[in-house]
């Protein structure tokens, strides 16, 4: 009984963060139609600005989030200005901009912070606390506190999307590009809002990750696999679908991984990703959409 | 190109090994597997759909390769041509799912079979061998009049002229196929897919037939790959490979099959030529990828032209003129499905 409370507070941290990368790869997709493969190395970079702030300035850990947002917004609206903007007809061309920033970003951070040892970051609070009284169920408190950040950034961003004037932009953005420009939204702005915005989360996500893995350079890699599971099985374009996703997802997958096998939960979740494209492209939420 | 270019070309290659020191064979015998890998990853692409899972196709044949010549106690010329046809009716049986989708569903899709594909080889210890993966793979021997089994993988100046005649004989194969109605017909899906299909043509087996055959291919540079190193491992067919591969097609071009070639020729040459700085050659292979989709969207092979549009305009400070084979404008394609 322990172990399945454990294994489902487990997958709840766990869902949050990968929740903050989905959604803004699915914001990103929706406004621009880029698939961007260098959301992992957003992610990437986010976890470094916490280690070079927080673990080697001995900034406050909230600032250093704050800060990893703000440095990794500001590259992803770097990377829209140069390289998406002129792709923006080329279905392709943005995915594989995209694919050379991932490889300029990965050697950036190796070059700037050496590439030999992963860099551990000690946690803000150090030690876990129990859980609904049960001996067996524990939480660290920094995955306490990451969980706490990634729900209020959601929630955040939630409310921006229904509430804000320039939310309903976004998402008009997303439903239909054309529409939106011809009641006078500007595409490239709305881009520049959306990719400031998705790498942004995506930074905060390594943020608030940080210290609970180890840092090196390719970390994105794993992240960025999980992250596509879950806004396919979600449906691509559906900002609900990637939550509810990667709730789902990192349950089974938690799951699978403590009762069987972390390599095996993840061909079972690509398998999952295979199945859906297969059977119900749209995914779980998504619009009915021909592939 | 030419014949008699042609021809200039493989006296080239002809001498290359005799003009390089011998650590440097390795690297050439490892571009000639290369251009196997990149000219069958282009035939896949003449349809319009990009894979992400050609590199894992090529671990396929390595692995099946290795596992029948070790295992099974087959030969390696019995073993590799039926592991490159095993790739390929494994890829027949992805074509049933993947061809459903097109596109970025296509890309992700290739990914996701690919990666649980190499992820078993991860996991699965007995037969493949899990993350350390299959050592000690029999080399390919010939019997010699007088000096009896020769081991062509021990002397890499065999190995590399063995590899170049399948590199030629690669190429041959997908140039005809090209030219042929077949070629055509994958040409006339990749522009207007909807129109071919309402004139009669059965896309999917077109596709289908793209990917086996390229898949096959690839498991045969795999194999090549897997019996020169004596040793094949998860890691050596990543998405990061993958990503490799595009690059070289992509920074080639795609155009003709001179693209690919000269892709992976020109970017081996750089990464030799950056080996001191051995950390930031990916930062040079990312830049370069995004230097060439901004000023050279067609790629290195479209170089000589542009250069010649380019010094016309410079000369004449006019608009070059739009030669005749320029590929359709943008707006001439068919609307992406998600507009």
């Amino acid at each position: 009984m322990d172990t399945v409370v454990q294994t489902l507070v487990n997958a709840l941290m766990q869902s949050s963060f990968v929740a903050l990368m989905a959604v803004g790869l699915v914001l990103i997709f929706g406004v621009m139609r880029v698939i961007n493969f260098a959301h992992g190395e957003f992610y990437m970079a986010g976890a470094y600005v916490v280690f070079w702030l927080y673990a080697q300035h001995e900034l406050p850990f909230f600032a250093a989030v704050v800060a990893a947002m703000i440095i990794v917004g500001i590259i992803g609206l770097i990377i829209e200005q140069l390289l998406f903007k002129p792709m923006r007809e080329n279905p392709l061309g943005g995915l594989i901009m995209s694919i050379g920033v991932l490889f300029i970003l990965q050697v950036l951070a190796a070059v700037i912070f050496g590439v030999g040892l992963m860099k551990h970051i000690p946690p803000l609070y150090p030690g876990a606390t129990p859980l609904f009284g049960m001996d067996g169920v524990s939480v660290p408190w920094q995955r306490l506190v990451a969980f706490g950040i990634a729900v209020v950034l959601l929630i955040g961003f939630w409310l921006f999307l229904k509430r804000t004037r320039l939310g309903w932009a976004l998402r008009a953005c997303a439903q239909d590009r054309e529409a939106a420009a011809l009641q006078g939204m500007s595409i490239n702005k709305l881009a520049l809002l959306a990719m400031g915005l998705g790498a942004g989360m995506a930074g905060a996500a390594g943020a608030i990750m940080a210290p609970l893995v180890r840092v090196y350079p390719y970390i994105g890699g794993p992240v960025i696999v999980t992250a596509f599971i879950v806004i396919i099985v979600g449906g691509i374009g559906s900002l609900e679908g990637a939550v509810l996703a990667a709730v789902l997802y990192t349950f089974f997958h938690t799951f699978v991984a403590t009762y069987l096998d972390g390599t095996i939960a993840s061909i079972l979740g690509l398998l999952l990703m295979l199945l859906v494209l297969t059977v119900r492209p749209a995914g779980l939420l998504g619009k009915g959409e021909k592939v | 190109m030419t014949g008699g270019g042609l021809t200039a070309l493989l006296a080239v290659f002809c001498a290359l090994p005799f003009l390089v020191a011998l650590y440097r064979l390795d690297i050439l015998i490892f571009m000639l597997i290369n251009v196997i890998l990149a000219v069958s990853y282009r035939f896949l692409t003449l349809a319009g759909e990009f894979s992400l899972g050609h590199v894992v196709m090529m671990g396929v044949g390595a692995y099946g390769s290795a596992l029948a010549t070790k295992e099974a106690g087959l030969s390696v010329w019995l073993a590799a041509p039926l592991a490159a046809a095993f790739t390929g009716l494994l890829a027949l049986l992805l074509a049933f799912p993947l061809f459903r989708m097109k596109g970025f569903y296509f890309l992700i899709g290739s990914f996701a079979a690919g990666e649980a594909i190499r992820l078993s080889w991860n996991r699965f210890r007995d037969p493949f061998g899990g993350p350390g993966g299959i050592v000690f793979i029999p080399s390919p021997e010939i019997p010699l009049p007088v000096l009896g089994m020769v081991d062509i993988a021990a002397d890499p100046i065999a190995y590399y002229f063995f590899t170049l005649a399948i590199v030629v004989i690669t190429i041959v194969v997908f140039y005809r196929l090209e030219r042929s109605r077949f070629g055509l017909t994958l040409h006339a899906i990749h522009w207007q897919d909807v129109l071919a299909e309402s004139v009669g043509v059965h896309i999917w087996w077109y596709k289908t037939f793209a990917l086996v055959l390229a898949s096959a291919f690839a498991g045969l540079a795999g194999g090549l790959l897997g019996h020169y190193l004596g040793t094949v491992n998860p890691t050596q067919f990543n998405l990061h490979i993958m990503l490799f591969v595009l690059v070289w097609v992509i920074v080639g071009g795609t155009r003709t099959i001179a693209g690919p070639i000269i892709g992976v020729v020109v970017l081996t040459v750089v990464d030799q030529g950056l080996r001191s700085l051995d950390e930031w050659r990916p930062l040079f292979y990312g830049a370069i990828l995004i230097l060439t989709v901004m000023f050279l969207p067609h790629g290195l092979e479209s170089l000589p032209r542009r250069a010649r549009e380019w010094w016309e305009w410079a000369r004449h400070r006019r608009q070059p003129p739009v030669s005749d084979d320029e590929e359709p404008p943008e707006s001439d394609r068919p609307p992406p499905q998600d507009a």
